[in-house]
């Protein structure tokens, strides 16, 4: 008796799992094929996994809900190398991006430094399938940032400065950036200033206000700069790319794409990303409740 | 098969090995966390272990506790620690988290070792006079001392597989090549710190379990092999249910 | 605190996402622990290897293992069925050295008397060795499903979401509740599930419970263990 009822468990256990299984696998895959050719009726929107990105993320798919086209979320997909491949087979059809490391993804040598010049190059870089509609006002880039009181007891407005100080520096930023053509050797070669590195990661700004790193690479719509009495350093020698916020999408559909998003971008101003940004990280709202807010006060 | 090699000539490269962020100096750094983990988590677990063993009192307690320890996401919990005790005390948090993951194995080793012994051996120590704590020192502590090891052993491999993220919050060890890796698609320097990660595990598993075999009291082999064979989850986990 | 009321909703969703991923990860890394361990049971020679290959399956870091998998598979680094073929791995490591120690534990002379009684090797396997063996892989089944579920959350590193994704959200807008709530909703989580595998396993090996409930009544320290 008792065999058979192990039995009879075991079968209905495995029988459960293998539903579930089954219905898993259709997930996954749909994001790779199955998407893509019904993109023309369901619009997915991607998203890094960064707080701020989901934020436009949640603008964009707001905006084109609101336009009357059903929309996907595929949220918080790592860092650029994980989500490119998913845009490029046509899985993920907007994505919320920035022109110059975008651009430094497809080109990384590029010599392009200002907006203009970055967008433009950006437009011939990109791979057929894809497009960029018209980029934002708001830009969130890399900097060299420093703290208020680092900044006036060395005299330092721009990174050139750097090089005339005694103390001995430290870079902190993402573990990559001691890779990055704008990492420390980027800091050495073009400006001749040493700093050691030290990857602080998602703590940096912290790292440096607590001043076990004196630089930090910080993004520039960090609300923290304004909040923690930072100075960006200026970079008259464009170590750094402009990086405006850009919609990505795909190229088969940035027509009726661009009706919809284009509009949104034009309000989105470097004030405006840093506003949003507070909210989320200060308000502790939530990325949807932000955005909506947001559409609605500029009657988007 | 190719990126294998990759892998292989990434961590053969002499230039490697060198300077702050160098193979050697993340392989020490990993190497620290781990002995300092197993050891405070030693200092705090085994006595515990012990006294739960010997008295056979709050064991129930003991086991609540190893087992919300062991269900807590080490990952989540560091980044906890680290928002808490602030950027300044980020080696204390990691350190925490490691000691955290130790404990329950430690703890399940230093008395699941005392229960093994055949409280026959017990009664006979105390029969012949022994006081309590001649029987935990001289009887329990021996005895139970294999089992001891197995728990050390796997708290040992779960820290040592753990360390990696330490890297995420800029404490080194041998995830930084990982974690970097992983953000500019280079994969001989992922799977290059992923095998060095394992290089370290497998050597430190094969020491423990020599260990293990010499902590088993001569004379005592053949009857208590089988059960050695398990490993100290395993182990308790087994004594919960049957 | 606020946090956690305000944002029940997204927590909830979370919770049976990763759920979801975890139960998929165990039940397949289970089916493929017991062929395994009854191979490495079955042919000593190939014991040792296979209980040490699978063994050290487990050291190999998960972030990593997230990262080359793709590799080897042809899978998308952030699709789902990544994470859960990765988890899997995992379970695997842990669950074929439990299946070879149940199957030891099965005393020969009961398998002797199921032959005499005309059984052939696969009911035997299934109607003998396994129920008996029943309580250590159950034991092992626990230890898995616990660490699956928790390490399911490094997932979100490579952006396949669950509960790990308010960790490193979390991190950036330096919400702790947010963390904390993650935290708890993966202990919650993975102690529910065990405490559902400790009483599948009463159910289903009733003869455990029998002997459980003779030997707890006396204290502790009586001669419970002699017989084990």
């Amino acid at each position: 008796m008792n065999r058979k009822q192990f039995f009879s468990t075991s079968a209905l256990v495995l029988a459960g799992s293998l539903v579930l299984a089954g219905c898993s696998s259709a997930d996954p895959l749909a994001t790779e094929s199955d998407a893509a050719q019904d993109g023309g009726t369901t619009v997915v929107v991607g998203s890094q996994a960064y707080y701020s990105n989901e934020i436009v993320a949640e603008i964009y798919a707001q905006a084109l809900e609101g336009a009357g086209m059903e929309v996907e979320r595929q949220f918080s997909i790592g860092q650029r190398d994980a989500y490119m491949p998913q845009l490029e087979d046509g899985s993920i059809d907007v994505f919320p991006e920035y022109t110059g490391n975008l651009l430094q993804f497809y080109k990384e040598d590029t010599e392009a430094r200002s907006s203009e010049e970055v967008y433009d190059e950006l437009k011939k870089s990109l791979p057929e399938s894809l497009a960029v509609l018209e980029a934002a006002e708001a830009s969130d880039q890399d900097s060299y940032t420093v703290t208020k009181k680092f900044a006036e007891a060395n005299n330092l407005t721009s990174i050139e400065d750097l090089a005339g100080i005694s103390e001995p520096l430290t870079v902190g930023g993402p573990p990559e950036l001691a890779e990055r053509p704008y990492g420390p050797k980027g800091l050495e070669s073009t400006y001749g200033v040493k700093a050691e590195f030290s990857a602080t990661g998602d703590t940096t700004v912290e790292d440096l206000v607590a001043g076990t790193v004196n630089i930090a690479n910080v993004f520039t719509a960090d609300p923290r700069i304004q909040t923690e009495d930072l100075v960006v350093l200026e970079d008259p020698k464009s170590l750094f790319l402009a990086s405006n916020v850009v919609p990505l999408v795909a190229a088969d559909q940035s027509e009726e794409l661009a009706e919809v998003l284009d509009p949104v971008s034009e309000k989105l101003t470097a004030q405006v990303l840093v506003n949003l940004n507070v909210q989320s990280t200060v308000d502790k709202k939530s990325a949807a409740d932000i955005a909506s807010a947001w559409l609605a006060s500029e009657g988007l | 098969m190719n990126l294998i090699s990759d892998a292989l000539s990434w961590i053969f490269a002499a230039e490697q090995w060198q300077g702050d962020g160098g193979l050697a100096a993340l392989l020490g750094q990993h190497l620290l966390f781990t002995v300092l983990a197993v050891l405070i988590a030693g200092v705090i677990a085994i006595p515990a272990g012990w006294a739960i063993g010997h008295t056979g009192k709050g064991r129930e307690i003991a086991v609540g506790i190893a087992g919300i320890a062991r269900a807590v996401p080490s990952f989540g919990l560091l980044i906890l620690l680290v928002l808490l005790l602030g950027v300044l005390h980020k080696p204390e948090a990691a350190l925490l988290t490691f000691v955290v993951l130790a404990i329950p194995s430690l703890l399940a080793g230093a008395y699941t070792g005392f229960e093994a012994i055949d409280r026959k051996t017990i009664d006979a120590a105390r029969a012949v006079g022994m006081t309590e704590w001649q029987i935990l020192f001289k009887v329990e502590i021996p005895l139970g001392l294999a089992l001891l090891v197995g728990g050390i052993r796997s708290a040992v491999l779960q820290v040592v597989a753990t360390v990696t993220v330490a890297a995420y919050v800029n404490l080194g060890g041998l995830g930084l090549p990982i974690i970097t890796g992983l953000n500019l698609r280079r994969f001989d320097m992922v799977l290059g710190g992923a095998l060095m990660v394992a290089a370290l595990a497998l050597v430190l598993d094969l020491a423990f379990a020599m260990a293990q075999k010499a902590a088993v009291p001569r004379g005592l082999g053949a009857r208590t092999k089988k059960k050695f064979h398990y490993t100290d989850d395993q182990i308790t986990l087994e004594r919960e249910m049957s | 605190m606020n946090w956690i009321l305000e944002n029940l909703g997204l927590i909830g969703s979370l919770s049976l996402e990763h759920l979801r991923q975890s139960v998929i990860a165990i039940v397949l890394g289970f089916a493929a622990s017991i062929p395994l361990g009854w191979v490495a049971w079955k042919y000593k020679l190939l014991r040792g290897p296979v209980v040490s290959l699978t063994g050290l399956l487990y050291t190999i870091p998960s972030l990593a293992l997230l990262m080359i998998l793709p590799v080897l598979t042809g899978m998308s680094a952030i699709s789902e069925a990544n994470l859960i073929l990765a988890l899997a791995i995992y379970a695997v490591a842990i669950m074929v050295r439990s299946v070879v120690d149940g199957l030891n534990s099965v005393d020969p002379a009961t398998r002797s008397a199921a032959t005499a009684m005309g059984y052939g090797t696969a009911r035997r396997f299934f109607a003998v060795d396994l129920p008996l063996a029943g309580p250590v892989v159950l034991a092992g089944l626990r230890v898995t499903a616990v660490s699956t579920i928790s390490l399911a959350t490094v997932g979100i590193l490579v952006g396949v979401t669950n509960l790990g994704y308010l960790f490193t959200n979390g991190l950036q807008r330096r919400i702790i509740e947010e963390v904390l709530a993650g935290i708890i909703a993966v202990a919650a989580i993975a102690l529910l599930v065990d405490l559902l595998l400790l009483l599948a396993g009463r159910w289903l090996m009733p003869w455990t419970t029998a002997s459980t409930l003779k030997r707890r009544t006396p204290a502790p320290k009586s001669t419970e263990q002699a017989a084990s």
